[in-house]
């Protein structure tokens, strides 16, 4: 690979090559605050390619691999490089990851606990977060939270920020443009635009928070809370989990222990402002 | 439907955590993971050591519960056993 880089993301050590300068040039500009030990081996390995090499020159675009290739993995033209890359990184991490029990799950943190989010692609888990964190919460992950297997605290996986469609234009007005990466049009998942964390979050990314409150949000519809009952949470938690069955008696142990511990309850809301206002309310109910 | 026999997972070999109404049960041998409801965590935690028909595993639950209609519960305890032989969580004894 011509162009390498190395990012630590939680406790991930990437190391992402790529035939071409743009999509390395671009993730080392999202990621230029975060930690970097260049002599940590990686933990992840993301290779982002040509199909054939004359390609390269022709019509470039980007095939993704790495430890783990999915066959349909999407050739993306080369000015969706960084959403390459972003995807080569998530699916490395969904599909290799060992140490911790692995959510599909947004994460915010506040006084040392964390409310964490599950939800499917539109749930609105990812914009919730990127709202809490810019305000009086640490955002400790828009994708992925991490579940300590021995002790059962949540670990953050920060990486930049996925907006989507609508999202970009709400976010984009509270924050300083310099934290925004390129706008990208017409992806297969709409227009998506990257948001560098806060530096308050990135400097704590290592630090591990007691889960307080799960929530299972849905977008949509008339606000509405739904108490869940341990039982249905496990059984959507390991739905959300990607190593849940690798990690065999561990994930089993760790899964429980969450269900257990944390309140859970379903959400649906209108608009960001709703969904905000339900997360405060049960937070201050959970930790009161 | 004859009465067959089953034998409970040997001891260890079921890891059950009750979850409100669900109980989920991780098998160790086979690595699964199993949610129930009742009346099924209950028939496991009444097998015993030894062989266990449906009558005998019934008897056993009507003293347990205070259930009535001896007959009705024999029938059901017998298709949950099947299906709990189906799930690998007993065997045929």
């Amino acid at each position: 690979m011509k162009y390498v880089s190395r990012i630590a993301v939680g406790p991930v050590q990437f190391r992402i090559g790529s035939e071409w300068r743009e999509p390395v040039a671009a993730l080392d500009r999202l990621y230029a605050a975060y930690p970097r030990d260049d002599a940590r081996p990686a933990d992840a390995t993301v290779r982002l390619f040509a199909a054939r090499p004359w390609r390269r020159w022709l019509r470039p675009s980007v095939h993704i691999g790495g430890d783990f290739v999915v066959p349909d993995a999407l050739p993306l033209p080369l000015s969706m490089g960084l959403l390459a890359a972003e995807m080569a990184m998530n699916l490395q991490v969904a599909l290799g990851w060992r140490r911790h029990l692995l959510l599909h799950a947004s994460a915010v943190a506040r006084d040392g606990r964390a409310l964490i989010m599950s939800g499917q692609s539109g749930s609105g888990k990812s914009t919730l977060a990127a709202l809490l964190g810019e305000g009086a919460w640490r955002l400790m992950g828009d994708e992925f939270t991490l579940i300590d297997l021995a002790g059962g605290d949540a670990l953050a996986f920060p990486r930049a920020v996925s907006l989507k469609n609508q999202a970009i234009a709400e976010v984009a007005a509270r924050v300083d443009p310099a934290r925004l990466g390129p706008l990208m049009t017409g992806t297969p998942k709409g227009d998506i635009r990257h948001l560098i964390p806060r530096a308050d979050a990135i400097a704590a990314m290592h630090q591990p928070v007691r889960p307080a409150l799960l929530l299972f949000p849905r977008f949509g519809g008339e606000t509405a809370i739904e108490p869940m009952g341990e039982g249905e949470a496990f059984v959507r938690l390991t739905e959300a989990s990607t190593n849940y069955v690798a990690l065999g008696e561990a994930g089993f142990a760790a899964l429980t222990r969450l269900v257990r511990e944390v309140p859970a309850f379903g959400i649906s809301y209108p608009d960001s402002a709703a969904g905000i206002a339900l997360a405060e309310q049960l937070w201050a109910e959970a930790t009161q | 439907m004859t009465d067959r026999a089953y034998r409970a997972a040997p001891r260890g070999a079921l890891r059950i955590e009750p979850l409100g109404e669900l109980t989920a049960i991780f098998d160790r041998r086979s690595m699964q993971t199993h949610l129930v409801v009742a009346p099924l965590p209950e028939m496991l935690a009444l097998m015993g050591d030894g062989p266990c028909d449906a009558a005998l595993l019934a008897k056993r639950l009507e003293t347990a519960f205070d259930l009535d209609d001896v007959e009705d519960v024999r029938a059901r305890v017998a298709e949950r056993l099947a299906e709990l032989a189906a799930m690998g969580l007993v065997a045929a004894a």
